[in-house]
């Protein structure tokens, strides 16, 4: 909403500063975006007196002007048509910067002479679109005079309307809330009704059903003739330029300026051109309307127009038709002043995408009271600058019924804002904005004016007296809270935090992708259901929800990879998607290795990834949530995306855990990966959570006083055996005394025979009761064997 | 050779020679040799204490006397070429395993954690401290839970295919959408739990919108308080400490400034101050301000269509841009990389695993 300093005075009377009204602005919510003073930008351009116009020299289409400064007299070339002898003009001297280009002016030689400054257009200045030729300052402007003096110059506000403040979609709605808070005085707006001269030759009336009557609740209009639609006074015009609109004709320009003086957007059909009554109905299906922006639109029966015996002529709130439009030959011609539904309005501007200043204001509504009010002050501004005469209203449909009285108790403001204001403050405040105030001060009875349709109940008017009199004012408060501050995090927050650093503390980096990716990797990863495909995604690449954190992160690996990073670790928490509905979502930490899993060094070999150091990722974060790494099945099965042979599932009884292993090539391929890829998937819900304990006390540790022994066996067994099954058994040999078992060699090959493979495990003992005798070791190692043999079929490798 | 001889002249020439070729001895090896052939069971000197016991009494005394001072003189002597070799040896050794200190270590692969999540970490930590837990919500939604109960109006430009995404529409003609602000998780907690509420709401939000300064996935946290007594100089309060303790300036001047959100009122928004001297954003005193949050006291209807009585209780709403306030205070100058993956702009801009904000031990390091 633009406006300018002299046009709020209009309705304000004020003697603050444009620095004050902005800061008010601001801080009554009517958020200021920007305050343009031309003044500042124009202070070194002075006015000129044009001499002598001669031809250039070298050139037909310039002139050579011979310019007085009122000090000294320049050389001035000059491209202009209308450059010529006796005009004043607009002078730039060199160093005064063009507010067009934002450059300084230089002294310049066009076409072998030189010219010692530049004559202005009004675009050149930033005051306006003209640049058809130089300006023409009135004859009788004082030569040498800033420009800032003689010509009329205005701060233009840039205001933000919150979308519950229709009012303030006029300037005089600004300048009332402005007065409220103290800044001024609102003038009164006189509406005196203008006798008609004659009866209207047209009629109006609403042509609506019981259902659809709140499309057009009013129509108000009356008939004009012997007009002349000419030029607009320069008061008028200077308003609508200096806001960005451009002067048409007297009829137009009145009802631009209504729409922005008033918040009272109207409509001027040209008699002449239509046939018969007007009316407001619905539109027929397949009807068309060809718009004043000089399109045709196809309408619906959702959409209210104004027609006539011809067919609709304009479409309500949102823009009027071609074929009736006013011209410069316009003289006879019907002033229409209705209201329309909001939300219809909304809908049809938003189905044929058509912006225009009246739908903005008709969609956020207008003062249904204003109706006529806005009819007679209309009436009396055509008549003044067209002249004419005007005819009877005409009118159909009924004002609103009077708004009912909300009970406000004052002190509400207290109990909400945290802050006391003095009864008689609160229903001065009110009163500024237009209520009625009635009632003592325990209990006040407001009636809300009728330009406020936002303020409805007591919360509302408690709004209001805390906005007008101000956030600054209200005192701020600390939160009362424990002395000591307590935890809040739940034990799955906390987790999740200890996971994602555990991760981070591997190496790993953490990331952060889109809940969404192409539909069709959905569809590689378990995804692909159609009700989890966005119905209006923002791109194909990001319209489907995921059904696993994976594809994004290979992704990742892909661009990484193309700026020459191929060495990745990446990991993220976040939600994979398994049906539409909320909630059907797990909570995951996932993470990528790919290419190699270090840089060269001088000191090892490097390695590419394999599914261990994926595995080593899921167990790590598998523990950082509290997970029983003991309890954890291995199995060797994961979904299709990983590579059959060489990935499984961490399970804990049924639920699994966690999923990792190498990406399956043909994944990997899909990403553009060049090298192997391993990733994890672990399902952060299906971790348990600890048992709330009694105390944080640690469990006693027990220590042995007797060295441990070590064991080394090496086993053969069917490459099929599982690694894990050779050492649960090793380990169930002898529970009491057997306190460890690890791998640390497997062999296959030659020396073991096809479709064997060895391997060699330590085992520890750990006596407790005593040192243990070559016999007692030499019996444990005989179950050892025994129990392996028998689990796994494995022997003693010879 | 006469007893006498051997105690007057052989002593001193015995320990003559034995020095000289112990001082001679020119590795660990011989230098054991010469002890062997000194005083070893065989040695020279072994014998020569070994005939003492031919001698009278008087004699042995004398005689006694001086062969320990020799056996002294030379055991000590083997002692300290020993310990003389055994020196050169190490040195000799410790030359031998010089290593070039100046190359480079093995490399430690380094995490990061993303600026999002520490960021949301500096939140909780700060707004934890002011009693508020965090609560979380599902990223798809129902229209009742994102917009309906928040008191937005049918015809809300937001309901509709504007800057919501949508899934498809079901049988009945509703759709689930993707949760546009954390404000969602405000109603589920209200109608979850009686008050008193004292609630921050991190999370993944969704808007339609793509370009410079938007994506389509971007955070927020929200915060949520009822009880009967929380008024407006609260949410001033709460909200200008959290300013000053995040950004950690502690002059940084804070304005509120009435706003509309369909779900509080009255309703604010709030600035900080900044200065932009020299095209370098800078958070504090300074002649701009800066939004960076909006905020309000929870409309009435949002309480009513949470079950809970609005003559009875009331409270405030806050709601802020997680990566908003995070390029603020990091300088980090482009949204769009925050969801990109490139691995040497999380380098950059990620966090240590270790660097878990505190306020007793500062947010930031």
């Amino acid at each position: 909403m633009k406006f300018t300093l002299s046009w709020l005075k209009r309705h304000l009377d004020t003697a603050a500063t444009v620095a004050e009204i902005a800061e008010r602005l601001t801080m009554l919510g009517l958020e200021v975006e920007s305050v343009d003073d031309p003044a500042a930008r124009l202070s070194g351009f002075i006015v000129g007196h044009v001499l002598e116009a001669d031809r250039h020299p070298n050139a037909d289409r310039l002139r050579l002007c011979k310019v007085a400064t009122g000090q000294a007299t320049l050389q001035v070339v000059c491209g202009a048509p209308n450059a010529r002898a006796g005009l004043k003009v607009v002078l730039a001297q060199p160093g005064v910067v063009i507010p067009a280009t934002g450059e300084a002016l230089k002294k310049g030689n066009v076409r072998g002479v030189e010219s010692q400054g530049m004559m202005c257009s009004w675009r050149e200045l930033k005051l306006g679109e003209d640049h058809e030729g130089i300006i023409e300052l009135p004859v009788d402007t004082p030569v040498g005079a800033p420009l800032t003096s003689v010509i009329h110059l205005d701060p233009v506000f840039d205001v933000s309307i919150t979308p519950n403040r229709a009012d303030c979609l006029g300037v005089r709605g600004i300048a009332r809330d402005l007065a409220a808070s103290g800044l001024g005085s609102l003038k009164p707006l006189a509406v005196e009704p203008v006798k008609g001269a004659f009866a209207s030759p047209i009629d109006v009336s609403l042509r609506l059903s019981p259902e659809t009557a709140a499309a057009c609740p009013m129509f108000a209009g009356r008939s004009f003739r012997g007009l002349r639609n000419g030029e607009s006074p320069q008061w008028l015009k200077d308003c609508l330029t200096a806001i960005g609109l451009r002067p048409i004709s007297a009829l137009v320009d009145i009802t631009n300026y209504m729409t922005i003086d008033l918040d009272r957007p109207l409509h001027v059909f040209d008699a002449a051109k239509l046939s018969g009554n007007l009316h407001a109905r619905l539109a027929h299906p397949g009807e068309r309307l060809a718009a004043l922006n000089g399109k045709t639109y196809l309408l619906d029966d959702t959409m209210t127009v104004i027609a006539d015996d011809a067919g609709p002529q304009g479409l309500a709130g949102v823009i009027g038709g071609e074929a009736t439009g006013v011209s410069a030959d316009t003289t006879e011609v019907f002033l229409e002043v209705a209201l329309f539904d909001p939300m219809r309005t909304a809908a049809t501007g938003r189905k044929l995408a058509i912006e225009s200043d009246a739908r903005y204001r008709f969609e956020r509504g207008l003062d249904p009271a204003f109706v006529v009010p806005a009819m007679e002050l209309a009436t009396r501004m055509i008549l003044e600058l067209c002249g004419g005469e005007a005819s009877q209203p005409v009118i159909a449909g009924a004002l609103p019924a009077e708004r009912p009285a909300i009970t406000f108790r004052p002190r509400r403001v207290a109990q909400l804002g945290g802050i006391e204001v003095p009864a008689a403050d609160m229903r001065r405040i009110l009163e500024g904005l237009g209520c009625t105030v009635g009632g003592g001060d325990e209990s006040f009875a407001v009636v809300p004016p009728s330009w406020r349709a936002d303020i409805t109940a007591e919360h509302d008017l408690v709004e209001e007296v805390i906005r007008v009199h101000g956030y600054d004012a209200i005192p701020t408060l600390s939160m009362p809270r424990p002395a000591v501050a307590r935890p809040v995090l739940t034990a799955q927050q906390r987790r999740a935090g200890w996971v994602r650093r555990a991760l981070a503390a591997r190496g790993v980096v953490e990331t952060v992708t889109w809940s969404f990716l192409p539909s069709a990797m959905a569809g590689l990863f378990g995804g692909g259901k159609p009700e989890l495909n966005l119905a209006n995604p923002i791109s194909s690449d990001l319209d489907a929800m995921r059904p696993s954190l994976l594809p994004n992160l290979l992704a990742a690996a892909g661009r990484n990879a193309d700026r020459g990073v191929k060495d990745v670790a990446l990991f993220e928490q976040g939600p994979q998607f398994h049906g539409e509905r909320p909630g059907e979502q797990h909570a995951m930490a996932a993470g990528l290795r790919a290419g190699r899993t270090a840089p060269r060094h001088w000191s090892q070999p490097t390695r590419a990834v394999d599914p261990f150091d994926a595995k080593a990722d899921a167990l790590a974060a598998i523990a950082a949530a509290g997970g029983p790494a003991e309890g954890l099945q291995v199995v060797a099965e994961a979904p299709s995306w990983y590579h059959p042979g060489r990935s499984g599932s961490l399970r804990l009884g049924p639920k699994t855990v966690a999923w990792f292993g190498e990406i399956h090539p043909r994944i990997a391929a899909a990403f553009d990966l060049k090298g192997p890829a391993v990733g994890f998937e672990v399902f952060l819900d299906a971790v348990p959570l600890p048992k709330a304990k009694a105390t944080k006390a640690r469990p006693l540790l027990k220590v042995s006083p007797f060295q441990p022994i070590d064991r080394d066996f090496a086993f053969v067994v069917d490459r099929s055996v599982a690694a894990d099954a050779v050492v649960r058994a090793a380990k169930a040999a002898d529970k009491a005394l057997i306190s460890d078992v690890s791998v640390f060699d497997l062999y296959e090959g030659p020396h073991v025979g096809e479709g064997k493979k060895s391997l060699a495990i330590q085992v520890t003992l750990q006596p407790v009761e005593k040192t243990l005798t070559d016999a007692e070791i030499e019996a444990v190692a005989a179950k050892v064997v025994d129990a392996v043999g028998r689990a796994t079929g494995g022997v003693l490798r010879g | 050779m006469t007893k006498q001889k051997v105690m007057m002249i052989d002593l001193d020439q015995v320990r003559a020679e034995a020095l000289d070729s112990i001082a001679a001895a020119g590795d660990l090896e011989g230098l054991e040799q010469l002890r062997v052939a000194l005083l070893g069971k065989k040695g020279s000197v072994t014998a020569m204490m070994k005939s003492l016991g031919e001698m009278s009494a008087e004699e042995r005394r004398t005689a006694g006397q001086r062969l320990n001072t020799v056996k002294e003189a030379v055991a000590q002597a083997l002692d300290s070429r020993k310990a003389a070799l055994d020196a050169a040896a190490l040195d000799q050794r410790l030359a031998r395993e010089r290593v070039d200190v100046t190359l480079p270590v093995r490399p430690d692969g380094q995490g990061r954690i993303h600026p999002i999540s520490q960021t949301i970490d500096e939140v909780v930590a700060i707004f934890g401290q002011m009693g508020f837990a965090v609560a979380e919500g599902p990223d798809i939604e129902d229209d009742f839970h994102n917009f309906t109960a928040l008191n937005f109006p049918p015809e809300h430009p937001a309901r509709l295919m504007h800057d919501t995404f949508f899934l498809p529409e079901k049988e009945d003609g509703s759709r689930y959408l993707l949760r546009t602000h954390t404000s969602p998780v405000q109603v589920r907690t209200m109608l979850r739990q009686p008050p008193p509420i004292r609630v921050i709401i991190p999370g993944r939000t969704y808007r339609c919108d793509s370009d410079m300064t938007h994506t389509p996935m971007f955070h927020q946290v929200e915060g949520l308080v009822i009880d009967k007594a929380t008024n407006m100089g609260h949410l001033k309060g709460c909200l200008i400490e959290f300013v000053k303790t995040y950004f950690e300036v502690d002059d940084v001047p804070v304005r509120f400034r009435p706003s509309f959100f369909p779900f509080t009122e009255p309703s604010a928004e709030v600035d900080i101050g900044c200065s932009r001297a020299g095209g370098e954003l800078k958070i504090g005193a300074g002649a701009d301000w800066l939004e960076i949050l909006g905020c309000g006291m929870v409309h009435p209807n949002v309480l009513k269509n949470c079950g809970i009585d609005p003559d009875e209780y009331q409270g405030f709403a806050f709601g802020m841009g997680i990566e908003r306030i995070a390029m603020l205070k990091y300088g980090i100058p482009d949204l769009r990389t925050f969801f990109d993956s490139d691995l040497r702009w999380l380098k950059h801009y990620g966090f240590l695993p270790l660097d878990v904000p505190t306020l007793t031990g500062g947010l930031t390091r």
